[in-house]
């Protein structure tokens, strides 16, 4: 006892031993896992599932749950990469007027007598250069981000607005309307649902599997820090909006292929949408905290709750409060489960160290 | 003399001023006494608001919520109006910044003592305090023929000349210009948004500032309720929908860092006046009215550009000066 106490003061200076918690047990490891926001999603969609089934006979049903996703298809596409925006510390609100501007190409070219391969190039192209713009200024002159993208989505929307006034596109290709009606083959999968999917694999990858990803938290928990350490933070913060851009430009082909026109104020309002699906999914709006798990099952939670709650005839506005309710406990709820863990820690502490001293004590006498 | 033309205020006073010498090329009778006041009295609303935004920015916080305040308060007072005609205007005006002032509370309470950061606070009950006006209303509007005329007359009144919306305003700038330049929570709130740490060392209580101003804004956005409710005799369940990012870039233009801890309220007035000119001055100039999303967008990121140099260049010649 005396030589683990002997070891324990020499290397004080590392980590003070008689501080730590032995947090290996079966007991403190379901604690962890059963608080995890993620886990908590998948007993809420799980519980979503039930109450839904057991209420209407129309929730369970492969068509309806395929078909819905089309009603949030896009907003999921916009999430992924404003995780890695959010995770790195910034934010962009500019995404539905990017949406706008990719619009309004889209139909404007479509007037002129464009093909659909086109059309969507000139889209994602819009997109991509949209997202320069706000990352050129947000890294560049060193402005913040919320301020750089609430004054280019003004511009962004204002642009569609100025010249199409309150007409609208309506003339697209008719192959056009494939990549937002169109199901895969002749089965009952949309092809939205397939490209989110298949995009959040691409972007889970990079997220959790590559250095890129790793650097988004690096960034998000100290941007200093990760500057010191070599990683060219102004580099990877372009590189995320210039990636926000290119997947609203994706958005913006998507949905304007669905509705098949184009206003001025398409997509109103979806960055906001965008940015609760990303919180719902447990990243942290400091950055430096969060996975692609939660937020794909945030996006699927919320799109099924507003598909069922539509089934039940609830009102929008009802959907509205609990869109709203949901976000912060959200957030509330995790920031109070950590610092009830944080305190039973301290207390361990305080245990093990009124344990200790008494047993020296007892050595000493 | 020298300092006054480095400040802020001063730059933003010429560019008004540019501005309206261009509009007066086009429109002479744009600048006449009457037009003026015009331009005010429709600014009114925008200033009072906009100056809650700047101290919420000054903790270095954002509000997004206070249109949603601005639309529930605004539905609360005119529907007291409609179902209690005989109720003292005065008592309905109290109301409606009473019940601002209590959802301002909420969000106050909820980022002091919830710790939910105030982005994602404000924009849940954004959500929230719009549906709830849903809720409320049931969907249903208030018009003009459900209000009293005395109501309707809380801004289109006048005193001395000039309307009580204006008077609003005035006093609500006048107030506020010496509460943030004089008072102790005033100044509090700018130590907080400089330095937080060192606010908190020095005894400023956090909890308690975020409280008051969230509260704060709360009831100048509920004041706004009543006045644009009446002003434009109607209440429907989407008034005030995106007035929030107007408030923003209004302190924006008027020099408040949207990092927090620095700005003034004689900045923000004259951001939100700067808009209101702008806006007043496209129909008078033949510009499509269209045209105001973009312009604004592109005044707003102007403004900031230079700002940003402009601060730069500032602190290059502190450097150098220091060097030597």
């Amino acid at each position: 006892m005396i030589m683990d106490r002997k070891k324990s003061e020499g290397s004080k200076s590392i980590v003070d031993k008689s501080r730590l918690v032995d947090e290996s047990g079966l007991n403190s490891r379901i604690v962890s896992f059963v608080t995890k926001w993620e886990f908590i999603l998948v007993v809420l969609l799980l519980l979503e599932i039930v109450v839904f089934s057991n209420l209407t006979p129309h929730f369970l049903n492969t068509f309806n749950l395929l078909n819905t996703t089309f009603t949030f298809s896009e907003k999921a596409i916009l999430a992924l990469p404003m995780i890695f925006i959010i995770l790195s510390g910034d934010i962009d609100i500019s995404v539905a007027g990017i949406m706008a501007l990719s619009s309004f190409a889209m139909g404007y070219a479509s007037s002129q007598g464009a093909g659909t391969g086109v059309l969507v190039l000139i889209g994602l192209c819009v997109g991509v250069i949209a997202g320069l713009f706000n990352g050129l200024l947000v890294t560049g002159l060193n402005m913040p981000a919320i301020a750089v993208t609430l004054a280019s989505m003004t511009l962004f929307r204002g642009i569609s607005q100025a010249i199409l006034e309150d007409q609208a596109y309506t003339e697209y290709p008719e192959k056009f309307g494939y990549f937002g009606q169109g199901y895969i083959g002749d089965s009952m999968v949309p092809f939205e649902l397939v490209l989110f999917l298949v995009l959040a694999v691409i972007m889970g990858f990079v997220l959790h599997k590559t250095t890129y990803g790793r650097k988004l938290y690096a960034i998000g928990n100290s941007s200093s820090a990760a500057n010191f350490s070599g990683i060219s933070v102004n580099k990877v913060r372009l590189t995320n909006f210039v990636l926000n851009g290119l997947f609203a430009g994706i958005a913006a082909v998507l949905l304007t292929s669905r509705i098949g026109s184009t206003r001025p104020n398409i997509a109103t309002g979806f960055e906001l949408e965008v940015i609760t699906l990303v919180v719902l999914g447990g990243v942290s709006i400091t950055g430096g905290k969060g996975n692609i798990f939660g937020v794909v099952l945030a996006i699927f939670l919320l799109g099924y709750l507003k598909f069922g709650m539509g089934l039940l005839n609830i009102s929008a506005k009802v959907m509205i409060i609990t869109t709203g309710a949901l976000l912060i406990i959200a957030v509330l709820i995790p920031g109070f489960m950590d610092s009830t863990k944080a305190r039973n820690k301290l207390k361990r502490q305080q245990n093990l160290e009124t344990t200790e001293k008494n047993l020296n004590k007892g050595i000493d006498e | 003399m020298r300092e006054l033309i480095k400040k802020r205020e001063f730059t933003l006073l010429l560019l008004i001023a540019v501005m309206l010498m261009l509009i007066v090329t086009q429109a002479p009778s744009f600048v006449s006494p009457e037009n003026i006041l015009r331009i005010i009295n429709d600014t009114s609303i925008l200033i009072m608001v906009s100056i809650g935004q700047f101290m919420v920015i000054l903790t270095g916080g954002i509000d997004l919520s206070l249109a949603s305040i601005i639309g529930f308060s605004g539905m609360a007072a005119s529907m007291l109006n409609q179902y209690f005609p005989d109720l003292p205007v005065i008592l309905i005006l109290f109301a409606g910044m009473g019940i601002g002032t209590f959802l301002g509370l909420i969000n106050g309470v909820l980022i002091a003592f919830g710790k939910v950061p105030p982005i994602i606070t404000t924009l849940g009950t954004m959500s929230i305090f719009r549906g709830f006006t849903f809720v409320m209303s049931k969907g249903q509007w208030v018009t003009a023929h459900e209000m009293t005329e005395s109501y309707m007359n809380i801004p289109h009144g006048s005193f001395l000349g000039l309307s009580n919306l204006i008077w609003a305003g005035v006093i609500v700038s006048l107030v506020m210009y010496y509460f943030m330049k004089y008072v102790r929570t005033g100044r509090e709130i700018y130590a907080i948004g400089g330095n937080k740490v060192a606010a908190l060392f020095v005894g400023v209580k956090e909890n308690k500032i975020n409280i008051i101003v969230y509260s704060l804004v709360g009831l100048l956005s509920g004041l706004a309720g009543v006045m644009w409710t009446a002003r434009y005799a109607a209440a429907v369940n989407e008034t005030a929908i995106g007035f929030e990012l107007f408030t923003v870039a209004a302190c924006v233009l008027g020099g408040v860092s949207i990092a927090g801890g620095s700005g003034t309220v004689v900045g923000v007035i004259l951001g939100a006046l700067f808009l209101g000119i702008l806006t007043n001055a496209l129909p008078v100039v033949h510009l499509s009215p269209f045209y105001q999303l973009g312009l604004q967008g592109v005044v707003i990121l102007g403004a900031m550009i230079i700002n940003t140099l402009s601060e730069k260049r500032n602190e290059k010649k502190l450097l150098n000066r220091r060097l030597q």
